[in-house]
């Protein structure tokens, strides 16, 4: 099935990303670690902008963008400098923002995502580096507010920005890219995306090929979607009223969900880009090889050798290699139970319950999920006495043994069914006559007074078969 | 030739309030300077590269090793806009 | 205190009394000075001086006073740029020469007078109002460094500190009759200089004699990991102070002695030469010729680095607040008032230069001429040891000469930015004197080679007695 992108949908996204496992900012050597302190409490005279200061590049930072860089697949530059952006904002302590600009230090790379109509390439235009400004706080909404609160904590941390083509052609897909690409952030361990501001999102979208509008200030993934959603609804109505789309750009207002014109002379930028003299260039071509060689297997390339290793079902294999401590999580299991058994159990269980509770899957042990898979393909507990046994060690704590034990959920023996089944056809000759009769729904009444005798212990489906024979005879 | 037009726009790139004015008597101060810089029209540029750096050096780096920052009193010490720990300024727009 | 004491006699006084009171004296003779030279005394000086005492005089500058330009960051100490836009401003911090002097057991007399944020070659653009040459009240000192030169030349201070763009340490060096050095570019760190065109300036000492020179640039100079166009190399200046010019090969650039050259300057200068040949060197002439370039070039990007490094003023942070009804109005008011004419100017054409439609007619033009400026010196530079021209066409001006017309005011670095754009260390010495006004031979090197600049420097003080004249107003 090929996916007809009936509106003409193309959307692309420049991702900010902080590289907050750094230890210090891109060019002074204050603490990344802000996210819960003081405000002006991680700052110096360099991310402060204070006359006199200058700025010295975290060698680190260059090393991380290079990952990422490969990890795109993209080429990394030759050589590469930072670049003055030159633009008036309170956020912007020296009245510009230190960036890449003619030279990214990586260009041209690609990643693929699950599109509409199964993978799809979405390409990369390139990934830069640059520092994030500080933080405001509108006291009141931006156009009416007393004034600005000003906290530079964030001033200087490195941002990566990566910016793809028009390649997505729908809000999912869209979704998919960035679920994508947090993936392999992720496992390249540059940053951890739970904390506030790791990723930050502007959109490009234009509908029916038309002119673009650029869609700033998302701030989540879900965001994204919303802020696409609505946007696209926007254009393709103001486009049935006989409008026209222009190029400009909007700002996502979270709270209503709508995009909001930002016409104001602030926009008019020119922003005079021209090399950072108190910086020297960056020749980083030869670094390639050694970065290279620290690049963890990608997840794209895990979901692969687990389908193979395993012998695991795509679908499975997809969910488990999303996150690394999962797949890691998983391997580990796999190391101990049966494969194919442990991807039932983590992907399609587990994963769901920590989900539901929005926890990730540092909340269970391996030793825990290898006991209740071995108590499953044992046979002594039921399968729904296995998830139960999940979400009670989640809720409340324990160990599944124990738990096992407090509810009484070992599978009752053979002979207990046996004699439940022959009561539950003794004492309801009225739904045995009408099972006979054709009445399949009597047989699920007396499938149930067997469960009653057992107090819900038996198999469900082993129940119904005992059954079965039992009245067939 | 810079119009007066254009030395308004130049100073509301460079947050430098400028009223019509005033305009004027920059626009003919920055033009005799603009046309003394003209003369560089006459030198052949052609195959030369820019100099950004007279010094040829590459690569100068800093390890990723924290150092201290300031306390929040120096930081908020040159002003009087202040308010919890943050700099305080006008709204926006 | 006798003025024109050099460093080696102070540290004898200090010896002989103490730092607190060699301090005390200098601090004496600030309170009577008319040359408005220093912007602030540092109520801290005395202080430090009587912690110097107590501590036994360690360092090689034990106790010696020394003034600093105000566009060095100073920890505790105001740092304005001369610009009523930095108002109030205490840095936090020390910029790391100030750093190294304090280590060195330097005491910080105080902050010198210069043209705002630099722009300028008179000293009259300043918040402070202007400084006044010690030789005659009715001339400038030069600029930008014009407080720095005029409190050496007028007793109040043996050293300073300034800073040299495009000439500012070594016209008005040559201007008040004292020695200024632009070492090479990467030399001393830039960390805690207030920055107007960072690709191209440096700070420089100024003091009566070389040898004072040479003592300072063994304190100041040398690596530092937060500047990272800061040279790593070791060097001890001090080494290069032997009168011996024999074998040494000059090179005089005939287009420094241009159109407007002052007769008087050019004499002195051409005797300066003579005087080298004198001793033992030869002189060659040898063509610059885009030498007449330089000063465009010069000026285009010099107003482009300053258009972005002077966008932080916008009265958040620090400095003067104009209030207006949203921030970007808040910030347009507070530069149209804190920023002086020259600066807004600057900044204007500089905005203008880089602008979308103009960066590669202007700023990128500019670059590539500064490449040529650059290989003229390397050309020039391969085939002599130094090069000798006058550090300034004319003697000093007179106040309110050139600050109306911009144009005539940049015209007089002709001979001083070509340095900058290529990135050569250069010495102003006194060489002479037009009328009563003091002339400044410059003693132009190769990259990092100060200490033939500085050998050249010091045997021709030696041989010639230049410096024994006193301005009428040494306090």
């Amino acid at each position: 099935m090929v996916y007809e992108n009936p509106d003409g949908v193309r959307i692309g996204l420049e991702v900010h990303v902080q590289l907050n496992k750094l230890n210090t900012k891109l060019f002074c050597g204050c603490s990344t670690n802000y996210h819960d302190s003081e405000p002006n409490t991680h700052v110096c005279p360099v991310c402060l902008g204070l006359p006199g200061s200058l700025p010295v590049i975290n060698e680190k930072a260059v090393e991380f963008a290079i990952k990422i860089g490969l990890a795109l697949n993209c080429n990394i530059v030759e050589q590469t400098q930072f670049h003055r952006k030159n633009y008036y904002y309170p956020d912007l302590p020296k009245g510009f923002q230190t960036t890449q600009y003619d030279f990214p230090i990586a260009g041209e790379g690609k990643i693929v995502i699950e599109g509409e109509d199964g993978e799809r390439v979405i390409r990369i235009t390139r990934a830069h580096m640059e520092e994030d400004p500080g933080r405001l706080q509108h006291m009141g909404s931006i156009d009416k507010s007393k004034g600005t609160l000003i906290n530079y904590n964030r001033s200087g941390m490195t941002l990566i920005e990566i910016v793809s083509e028009p390649d997505m052609r729908s809000p999912k897909e869209a979704r998919r890219y960035l679920d994508k690409l947090r993936s392999i952030l992720d496992y390249l361990d540059v940053f951890d995306g739970d904390l506030e501001g790791a990723m930050r999102v502007d959109a490009n979208v234009s509908v029916y090929m038309g002119e673009r509008v650029e869609v700033k200030n998302i701030s989540s993934f879900k965001g994204a979607e919303r802020a696409l959603l609505y946007e696209i609804m926007r254009q393709k109505n103001h486009i049935r009223r006989g409008g026209e789309i222009t190029l400009e750009t909007r700002h996502f207002d979270e709270a209503r969900g709508v995009t909001l014109s930002m016409r104001t002379k602030e926009t008019e930028n020119d922003y005079r880009y021209f090399p950072e003299p108190d910086l020297v260039p960056l020749r980083v071509a030869d670094w390639v090889p050694e970065v290279l060689k620290t690049l963890p297997e990608l997840p794209d390339a895990k979901r692969d050798r687990f389908i193979k290793e395993y012998g695991i079902i795509d679908m499975h294999a997809r969910a488990l290699t999303t996150e690394i401590k999962v797949a890691n999580f998983y391997e580990e299991v796999a190391s101990k139970v049966d494969p194919k058994a442990a991807a039932v159990w983590v992907a399609d269980i587990l994963k769901g319950e920590l989900n539901y509770r929005d926890l990730n899957v540092d909340a269970f042990t391996v030793e825990d999920i290898v006991s209740v898979i071995e108590l499953v393909t044992s046979n002594k507990i039921t399968e729904q006495s296995g998830v139960e046994i999940i979400r009670a060690v989640l809720d409340n704590g324990g160990k599944p043994q124990d738990i096992v034990k407090e509810k009484g959920l070992l599978k009752v023996e053979d002979d207990i069914v046996a004699k439940a089944v022959e009561e539950a056809i003794a004492e309801n000759p009225e739904a045995v006559a009408d099972y006979r009769a054709g009445k399949e729904k009597s047989l699920n009444f007396i499938v149930g007074k067997v469960m009653q005798k057992t107090k819900g212990r038996a198999d469900a489906r082993e129940a119904r078969e005992k059954l079965l024979a039992k009245l067939d005879e | 030739m810079i119009t007066k037009e254009e030395v308004e726009h130049v100073g509301w790139l460079a947050r430098i309030e400028i009223d019509a004015k005033q305009s004027d008597a920059y626009a003919v101060k920055l033009n005799s300077v603009l046309d003394y810089f003209g003369q560089l029209d006459e030198v052949d540029t052609e195959n030369v590269p820019p100099t950004y750096h007279v010094a040829d050096i590459v690569n100068v780096f800093r390890k990723d090793v924290v150092q201290e920052s300031m306390p929040q009193e120096d930081v908020l010490a040159n002003t009087e806009n202040k308010q919890e720990g943050n700099f305080k300024a006008p709204r926006i727009m | 205190m006798a003025a024109w004491t050099d460093i080696s006699g102070i540290i004898q006084k200090i010896a002989d009394s103490s730092a607190e009171e060699v301090t005390a004296a200098y601090i004496e003779t600030i309170g009577k000075s008319r040359i408005n030279g220093f912007t602030t005394v540092w109520d801290e000086a005395i202080n430090v001086a009587r912690e110097i005492d107590a501590k036994g005089h360690a360092g090689p500058l034990a106790g010696v006073p020394i003034a600093i330009k105000e566009n060095i960051s100073t920890k505790g100490l105001s740092t304005t740029c001369s610009s009523k836009i930095l108002q109030g401003y205490v840095p936090p911090y020390d910029a790391h020469v100030i750093e190294r002097l304090k280590e060195a057991g330097a005491v910080i007399l105080g902050k010198t007078n210069m043209d705002e944020f630099a722009m300028g070659t008179s000293t009259e653009s300043s918040c402070y109002g202007p400084t006044f040459n010690p030789w005659d009240m009715d001339r400038v000192p030069g600029g930008s460094s014009g407080g720095s030169a005029a409190v050496v030349a007028a007793g109040e201070a043996p050293v300073s500190l300034g800073s040299d763009t495009g000439g500012s340490v070594r016209c008005p060096a040559a201007f008040c009759g004292v020695v200024g050095l632009k070492p090479t570019y990467g030399c001393i760190s830039r960390y805690g200089l207030i920055s107007y065109a960072n690709s191209l300036e440096q700070i420089g000492p100024l003091a009566t004699n070389v040898a004072d020179i040479a003592t300072i640039m063994d304190v100041v100079a040398g690596y530092d990991h937060r500047d990272s166009t800061s040279i790593n190399r070791e060097n001890t200046y001090s080494d290069a102070l032997k009168d011996d010019v024999k074998g040494m090969k000059i090179g005089v650039p005939d287009e420094y002695f241009g159109e407007g050259i002052d007769k008087d300057v050019e004499k002195s200068v051409w005797d300066a030469i003579g005087k080298f040949e004198d001793m033992g060197a030869t002189y060659e002439k040898v063509s610059m010729p885009h030498t007449k370039y330089a000063l465009a070039s010069y000026y285009i990007i010099a107003m482009s680095e300053a258009s972005s490094n002077l966008a932080r003023f916008d009265g958040t942070r620090y400095g003067l607040r104009t209030e207006g009804e949203n921030w970007h109005v808040m910030a347009s008011k507070t530069r149209a008032e804190g920023f002086g004419t020259e600066v807004k100017r600057r900044i204007l054409l500089g905005t203008y230069a880089l602008s979308a439609g103009y960066h590669d007619k202007y700023y990128l033009k500019a670059l590539k001429v500064r490449t040529l400026v650059k290989q003229d010196f390397d050309k020039a530079l391969a085939n002599v040891d130094v090069l000798m021209a006058p550090t300034m066409p004319t003697p000093a001006f007179k106040i309110g000469e050139k600050i109306e017309d911009p144009l005539s005011l940049y015209l007089a670095d002709v001979n001083t930015v070509p340095v900058n754009l290529a990135g050569v260390p250069s010495i102003s010495v006194p060489c002479g004197f037009a009328g009563d006004m003091p002339v400044g031979l410059q003693i132009i090197g190769k990259h990092f080679d100060e200490n033939t600049i500085i050998k050249a420097a010091y045997s021709f003080e030696q041989n010639t007695d230049h410096n024994s004249r006193r301005p009428p107003e040494v306090a």
